[in-house]
């Protein structure tokens, strides 16, 4: 879809304004609809968009499929690490009260660490299957396995 | 707090860390020290729990607030004589077959993918250990798909193609479970409006006559049986135990199956209480006859198969038939059989499905898929592999349930439960199923000791690394038949007081 002029301009117009929108949907997800989970899906579906757009090489050019990787291990790990975050302050595991002075602080901090770890996980995720099944459909065609 | 205190989450969180760690380092020799690591930290703990439940007066709980919120708004940790005995088990599990990993999974998976296979394995325990301890319904779903979908990947990961199919059929039956589990659970949670299992125990009395409890019943039976792999919905269970990577067959065969007899025991027992499952619904009945054809018809299956692995997975199909007969009977003996099985099946099984590795690395070559360990292969194999031989003739004892073998503790059990209720007729029935074992595992013997070996083969044992923890538990399946002080008293504690809740 290279070729296409109108998708290419448009495309590189609303591209940032995606990723933006994911980060307004992570941070005010406190107050309003949102939230980790819709936030790196709407994260991913930038890059999807820019991959459909310019293609799969450029795309993995620009977020490698190692930092995918990374992206979704790391997620997890900043969740239970929130948890344990908590039980070395004094609390439970996953206590939100113990991460401030102020009770209500830390639950706010807690859920908003939280929250990054699950954004950073579900992009990832989303990422992580969109190449595979991307790269699939092209690897398969050049080299059939001749058992099927 | 101390270390102690957080003990119960601990269980759960040590391995749950070591999966991402192991996928950001990227690194095949260092992701098995991270998850060997964390799985003995997580056998240490469950030792721990033990422990501390040990100080406690008997029928004391351990529970564990996660995020301190009190039940039943919150999440809890409980661990009772029952979870901490399941704990042991499936940690143990863990913590003998990851060494024995090294090497297995060096032959039977693309180096590339190593870490990926610790990382999946330190994510199937954490699942695994999450149903064991929490006493949350929904809690158990979250850590059910965890454990599950991780054991899918487990099972591809086998290097003969047929393991995509085989894992493919477990995911479509184990998603169907899975569904039946949370539709279930969903009914219960709009009779009771609470999701903590002791909480939802007592306000399930209230509303005990209302049809939708039986719905739910139905659903978290059904469920739950094609997890366990109860006889008519165990079809995924052979394939996925033949084609899966050896070590990944051993611990899934070991600990799965057994941890869904756990929930089901718990569902049945502590939330919808004995009199209702047992006294006022054909439970019993259904169950008793479901057990018989598991323990006649798959044990059947077995002995005409001819592919080592796939026979033992039958058998296993078999063996699950004596656990829930125990359920079947609804008296403190035959839960007690019921649970001490889930143990001496467990090690057992897992002690032969890990010396079979053996038998299928000393056949592979490097980055070829390993050949199936059929007859025609074994012939006598007993000269090659002496000590791997004798591993499985003696777990396949404990099969049977010769005297002086784990199986033979709960064989004796079943039949006091049998005997107590004067039903004579299933106590022949239990030693005629006996022999069905006795015939599969006369199959490997003859081969293995009486034919005559190819010429020019050379004695080629299994290395170290995958004899020692396999003979471990082989020697832990002779030690649980002698002295049963620990598998019968827990067993024995744990259903008394379930008994007790239930009534």
């Amino acid at each position: 879809m290279e070729n296409n002029l109108v998708l290419r301009v448009v495309g590189k117009l609303l591209i940032p304004f995606i990723l933006l929108f994911a980060l307004y949907v992570q941070f005010h997800g406190d107050f309003g609809p949102g939230g980790g989970f819709q936030a790196g899906v709407i994260f991913a579906t930038g890059i999807v968009f820019y991959a459909l757009i310019f293609g799969l090489e450029r795309a993995r050019q620009a977020v490698p499929d190692r930092l995918v990787e990374t992206m979704l291990a790391s997620g997890v790990l900043i969740y239970a690490g929130v948890g344990v975050a908590g039980m070395l302050l004094g609390g439970n595991y996953l206590d939100y009260f113990v991460l401030d002075k102020n009770p209500v602080i830390g639950q706010h901090r807690g859920i908003f660490w939280v929250e990054v770890g699950v954004a950073t996980t579900v992009s990832g995720v989303m990422l992580k299957i969109f190449y595979m099944f991307a790269s699939r459909s092209v690897a398969g065609n050049a080299h059939e396995d001749p058992e099927d | 707090m101390s270390i102690a205190a957080h003990l119960p989450a601990l269980q759960v969180v040590v391995p749950l860390l070591a999966a991402p760690l192991v996928v950001l380092l990227r690194h095949g020799g260092v992701a098995f020290a991270v998850v060997t690591a964390a799985a003995w930290a997580a056998f240490a703990t469950a030792i721990g729990l033990w422990l501390q439940l040990g100080q406690l007066d008997a029928g004391g709980v351990i529970s564990y607030h996660i995020g301190s919120w009190p039940p039943p708004w919150g999440i809890e940790y409980r661990v009772d004589r029952l979870t901490s005995f399941v704990l042991l088990l499936v940690s143990g599990m863990a913590a003998v077959v990851l060494p024995y990993s090294r090497v297995s999974v060096l032959r039977e998976i693309p180096r590339e993918l190593h870490y990926l296979y610790y990382s999946m394995f330190a994510l199937c325990l954490t699942g695994l250990l999450g149903i064991t301890i929490t006493g949350d319904a929904f809690n158990i779903f979250v850590f059910l798909e965890i454990s599950s979908l991780s054991s899918y990947v487990l099972i591809a990961l086998g290097r003969d193609r047929r393991a995509l199919t085989a894992a493919f059929q477990y995911l479509i039956m184990g998603s169907i479970g899975a569904t039946f589990i949370v539709i279930g659970i969903g009914f219960l949670y709009l009779l009771t409006g609470t999701l903590n299992l002791a909480d939802m125990a007592i306000r399930l009395r209230e509303v005990e006559s209302y049809r939708p409890v039986l719905v739910a019943l139905a659903f978290l039976t059904v469920g739950i049986s094609l997890k366990l792999a109860l006889f008519p919905l165990h079809q995924w269970l052979p394939n996925a135990y033949t084609y899966a990577p050896s070590a990944v067959t051993a611990f899934l065969a070991a600990t799965a199956t057994k941890v869904s007899v756990y929930v089901l025991i718990r569902f049945y027992y502590t939330v919808f209480g004995e009199s209702l499952v047992f006294q006022k619904l054909p439970l019993p009945q259904i169950m008793l006859w479901l057990s018989l054809m598991a323990m006649f018809g798959a044990s059947f299956v077995a002995i005409f198969k001819n592919n080592l692995k796939r026979l033992f997975a039958y058998s296993s199909v078999g063996q699950i038939g004596y656990i829930t007969l125990g359920l079947s009977f609804d008296s403190v003996n035959g839960l007690t059989a019921s649970i001490v099985h889930l143990f001496n099946h467990g090690i057992a099984k897992g002690a032969i499905f890990l010396l079979i590795g053996g038998i299928v690395a000393s056949m592979t070559t490097r980055d070829a898929v390993p050949p199936a360990p059929t007859f025609d292969r074994l012939a006598g194999l007993a000269k090659r592999m002496p000590l791997t031989c004798f591993g499985i003739v003696l777990a396949g004892l404990s099969l049977i349930g010769v005297p002086g073998t784990a199986g033979f503790v709960t064989k004796w059990y079943l039949i006091l439960a049998a005997m107590e209720r004067g039903q004579w007729w299933l106590v022949g029935a239990i030693v005629l199923s006996s022999l069905l074992a006795v015939a599969y595992v006369w199959r490997f013997v003859e081969v293995a000791y009486f034919h005559a070996a190819p010429a020019g083969s050379q004695k080629n044992e299994a290395p170290l690394s995958m004899l020692i923890p396999a003979w471990l538990l082989v020697i832990a399946t002779l030690w649980f038949g002698l002295d049963t002080s620990f598998t019968v008293g827990t067993a024995m504690d744990a259903a008394q007081e379930l008994v007790k809740i239930g009534r």
